[in-house]
């Protein structure tokens, strides 16, 4: 075998090696092409498995963890809830509009393989500057695309950030959270078992699109524009309408309980779903390539085995049960295609079986026959350098020394932090299923719990946020995580929610970078600490490395999903905003810190010490906060986050289109302050002594900084606009910027 | 009294399931009717429910037409019977001629998922019947192709017979006229783009949506 090959199909020397020795025998073709996008860093986290072994991954209401499709957690009446979060970064790059439609197919898909019906999307998403042409045209491309799968597939998107920084020029950032709901007993999982079980393809046929997606595209950095352009057929084409048909189809071979297992199609296609389901179940699998629908006539067998080709899944079911799936399948207008067998493996105690056999024919010709677990479970698993830059101080966790700039003209520095999203979200169809309570744009989005099946209304509430700062993490990626993961739980709370679990998307540089690797490695200890702080296990994950471009890495940027429930939803919870007369509230204690925050790097900083934060504190102001917004004597609550004070009083004030008059904010950097811990309270003044009781009663400290009403926006000696300013910067930031147009190069 | 209320379902619907929750909310006894059996099932109503039937290929309501059970809803219209067309099934109708007019893309040629204020112009339809004229509903659009258009006749009829039985308070796709929903001469066939089922609920925001939905089983 000619060693150019491998090497062009992403494999190392050494892993050729490997392979060599685990089949016993020099590759082909066909079995080289699957070992290189089993193995590539998308499929395999060999750069990443190391460190993510330190999350805390248990609770007793976790059902399944990570390593499935999809994290599970018990809810609750029956329910489960199914969470997942991807990335489809490198896509999104080079073809903005189907790289986010893929995206949220796949996880769409990842979550109806547990049995669960996907009922909400969040999108987090991050491009370069609004300045920059290009970027404008990939974020209108990905919020299209978003919009147009989103929508038509019938699964509302009820939320998800989107922040425009230069450290996402040339590599933004597109992930996808999906949440389903399934009855607890439905649970299935993507494995292969018994002997002479049929392998079933169901859904689109098998093109040329998306072949070595995983390897070419997702584990490699862009490098100029013309040979990314080059990079697009790698990318895959979506079908939003084929997709929902699948989802129905599926569901509805669920409900009569016709599939033993069932496993989706996603990142290296057929080679990662037929060996992965035989690998899981400790058996074996025979795939006739010639069985496989195609979309185009001459194709060899790797293309078929690992075509990215969307919307299709593989069902294993029992041979008596054929009949049935093909006429469900038929009605939902759902190709289903015979394409292989179960064969004996170390679950059926047979050592020298669990072999995945690709053959021209069931009695055919072997093309390909290989362990199938080796494509997985003997993937290589690197600890790779970790470095941290020289300019960071380990003993005081400082990044430079470089001093904070002066404040020059605090309106106009506040004025340019703002930013709503609106023309982002009025793009989705956030209210689909009749769920959404709290849709996107408030701290966290609420959904009703309806039973998945029966439609019974629980009477409680889901609540889902996601959250990430690359800000922080790049001046301290430990603390930068661990405040991340705090933020979320603070989300949560402000609609009163507590945490159940969260599921992360670790978007990074080149892993073989070791100053990126000591960004991920310590990311993954802030997450670890905070999450065991919280008692929120990570359920599920996703790791986005070689995000760089012209060989400068993203700013780091862990992006932490939280889902959590609320045990009584007989009201909307207040929400960010003001009542005329309410008296504003502080919980929690301002630490007059700037450096990571949005106001320091507007200003060009980048270094400093983050705020420090302490769990005990914040997880009481969290269970104060949730209390206060079940007790109803709130008017409006609002978590103090990105920009500080200054942006959190405004954006309450802008959202009521009513002014604010606060006091007790002596200088900027307490104004402009991200440390955690804090969250401010609109109280009408008839409830301020009981909500003032209940802060004192849990040891939280709370200062009554303000009153609402009016038509300026102003903080005692620091900052007096009129509202009107507010408002219009607010609200047409984004219109304004992505009105002016679009460049494609 | 009619009670029993069918929701067609094509591939690519997706609010049939809201509707049978929002539905049973105000009385009625809503079932599903697959698109393509050539039977109403001997339903008292018949709701064509938003979504994206046959994925909306060539144009929104275009394949959904053909599909076995309009010539059915056609038939049942005819005879009088209430055919209420949402969002998509708007589209669905005036494809099927049902409705006169179209739903061209939106004024800015985005999709819009936003809260709408609808003013009640007729209560003379079955679908605003137990409405109050005059009235201003919360009722959320959610479309991208919503934006209604008739030639300048058609339009002058829909006027002089009170035909135009909702319209926009503040207009957010560019439909002629503001209009929102329209109905046939007959006035028991009615299409509107807003979503009158998500608006049955303090939870959800609004519940000015049920005065509709009651019309249906009045």
């Amino acid at each position: 075998m000619d060693d150019a090959i491998h090497r062009s199909l992403g494999l190392t020397d050494e892993e050729y090696g490997d392979i060599c020795r685990i089949i016993g025998r020099d590759p082909n073709h066909l079995e080289l092409a699957m070992y290189a996008v089993m193995w590539s860093e998308h499929c395999s986290y060999k750069s990443s498995r190391i460190h993510l072994k330190r999350l805390p991954t248990e609770a007793p209401w976790v059902l399944v963890g990570p390593g499935e499709n999809a994290g599970v957690v018990d809810v609750g009446d029956g329910i489960a809830a199914a969470l997942r979060i991807e990335s489809h970064n490198h896509p999104s790059a080079i073809e903005p509009y189907q790289g986010a439609a893929t995206g949220v197919g796949g996880i769409l898909r990842d979550i109806f393989t547990m049995g669960a019906r996907p009922i909400a999307i969040m999108d987090p998403l991050r491009f370069g500057p609004l300045d920059d042409p290009r970027s404008r045209w990939i974020a209108e491309g990905v919020v299209s695309g978003v919009s147009g799968y989103g929508n038509s597939v019938g699964v509302p998107t009820i939320g998800g950030e989107t922040v425009f920084d230069e450290t996402y020029k040339g590599n933004p950032l597109v992930n996808v959270l999906c949440l389903g709901l399934l009855p607890t007993d439905r649970l299935v999982l993507g494995q292969a078992t018994g002997v002479g079980n049929l392998a079933v393809l169901l859904g689109s046929s098998t093109g040329r699109d998306g072949i070595g997606g995983v390897s070419v595209l997702a584990s490699a950095g862009f490098s100029d524009e013309e040979s990314d352009a080059e990079k697009r057929p790698s990318v895959q084409v979506g079908d939003p309408f084929e997709e929902k048909r699948l989802i129905e189809a599926c569901l509805e071979l669920l409900d009569a309980r016709l599939v033993v297992g069932i496993q989706d199609l996603g990142g290296a296609g057929l080679a990662c779903a037929t060996s992965e389901t035989a690998s899981r179940g400790g058996m074996g699998m025979d795939v006739d390539v010639n069985a496989i629908p195609r979309r185009e006539q001459g194709m060899e067998p790797f293309e078929v085995m690992t075509s990215e080709s969307q919307e299709r899944m593989l069902a294993i079911v029992e041979p008596a049960d054929l009949e049935r799936v093909l006429a469900i399948c038929e009605r939902w207008e759902v190709r289903a295609a015979m394409i292989g067998i179960v064969t004996p493996g170390p679950a059926t105690g047979d050592a020298d079986g669990g072999r995945l056999r690709i053959l021209d024919g069931f009695d055919g010709d072997v093309l390909c026959d290989i362990p199938a677990a080796s494509l997985h479970e003997d993937a290589p698993l690197y600890n790779r350098p970790c470095i941290a830059p020289a300019s960071f101080d380990e003993a005081t966790r400082t990044l430079g020394t470089e001093p904070m700039p002066e404040s020059t003209d605090v309106a106009a520095e506040l004025l340019e932090l703002l930013a709503d999203n609106r023309w982002v979200f009025s793009q989705y169809d956030h209210q689909l299923f009749l769920n959404t309570v709290e849709g996107p744009g408030g701290d966290a989005a609420v959904l009703r719990l309806k039973h998945p099946v029966t439609g019974v209304d629980t009477g409680r509430g889901m609540a889902l946020t996601t959250d990430g700062n690359h800000r922080w993490c790049a001046v301290d990626p430990r603390q930068g995580t661990a405040l991340t993961v705090a933020e979320s739980l603070l989300n949560l709370a402000c609609v009163g929610a507590r945490p159940l679990a969260v599921v992360n998307c670790l978007n990074f540089g080149n892993p073989e970078h070791p100053e990126v690797m000591w960004q991920l490695s310590e990311a993954i200890d802030g997450m670890a600490e905070a999450c065991v702080a919280f008692e929120s296990p990570v359920i599920g994950g996703n790791v986005s490395l070689y995000n760089e471009s012209l060989g400068s890495d993203i700013d780091p940027t862990p992006v932490v999903g939280m889902f959590g429930l609320i045990d009584s939803l007989d009201r909307r919870p207040p929400g960010v905003g003001l009542v005329n007369g309410g008296r504003l509230l502080l919980l929690g204690t301002t630490q007059p810190e700037l450096a990571g925050s949005r106001w320091a790097r507007a200003r060009g900083h980048r270094g400093g010490r983050l705020p420090s934060i302490d769990f005990a504190e914040h997880l009481r102001v969290a269970g104060v906060t949730r209390s206060l917004v079940a007790s109803g004597l709130l008017a409006g609550v609002h978590d103090v986050s990105n920009g500080g004070l200054a942006v959190a009083l405004t954006e309450m004030a802008v959202r009521s289109n009513l002014g604010i008059s606060a006091a007790r904010i002596a200088t900027v950097a307490e104004l402009f302050s991200e440390s955690p811990s804090r969250v401010i309270l609109c109280v009408p003044p008839e409830n301020i002594a009981a909500v003032e009781n209940v802060c004192s009663g849990a040891g939280v400290p709370v200062s009554r900084i303000g009153v609402a009403g009016g038509d300026r926006i102003s903080v005692k000696g620091l900052l007096d606009i009129p509202l009107a300013d507010a408002v219009s910067a607010w609200t047409d930031r984004i219109p304004s910027a992505l009105g002016a147009g679009t460049a494609q190069d | 009294m009619s009670r029993r209320v069918g929701v067609v379902v094509f591939p690519g619907s997706n609010c049939e399931q809201d509707m049978l929750e929002a539905m049973a909310l105000v009385g009625a006894e809503p079932e599903l009717l697959w698109h393509g059996d050539e039977t109403t099932n001997g339903v008292d109503a018949v709701i064509i429910p938003g979504g994206f039937a046959h994925g909306d290929y060539l144009r929104p309501g275009a394949i959904a037409r053909f599909s076995p059970v309009m010539a059915a809803v056609a038939e049942f219209a005819a005879a009088g019977g209430p055919v209420v067309g949402i969002c998509n099934g708007f589209q669905v109708l005036t494809e099927a001629g049902l409705l006169p007019g179209a739903l061209q893309k939106n004024r800015g040629l985005k999709f819009l998922c936003a809260p709408a204020e609808l003013r009640v112009e007729s209560t003379d339809s079955i679908l605003t019947r137990s409405a109050e004229a005059g009235a201003v509903l919360q009722v959320p659009i959610n479309h991208f192709e919503g934006n209604y258009t008739c030639d300048a006749e058609t339009l002058a009829q829909l006027r002089d017979e009170n035909r135009i039985v909702l319209r926009y308070v503040d207009n957010p796709n560019g439909s002629v006229d503001d209009i929102a929903g329209v109905c046939n001469a007959g006035r028991n066939v009615v299409g509107l783009m807003p979503h009158p089922e998500r608006a049955t609920s303090e939870l959800l925001g609004s519940t000015d949506g049920l005065a509709l939905l009651r019309s249906i089983v009045a």
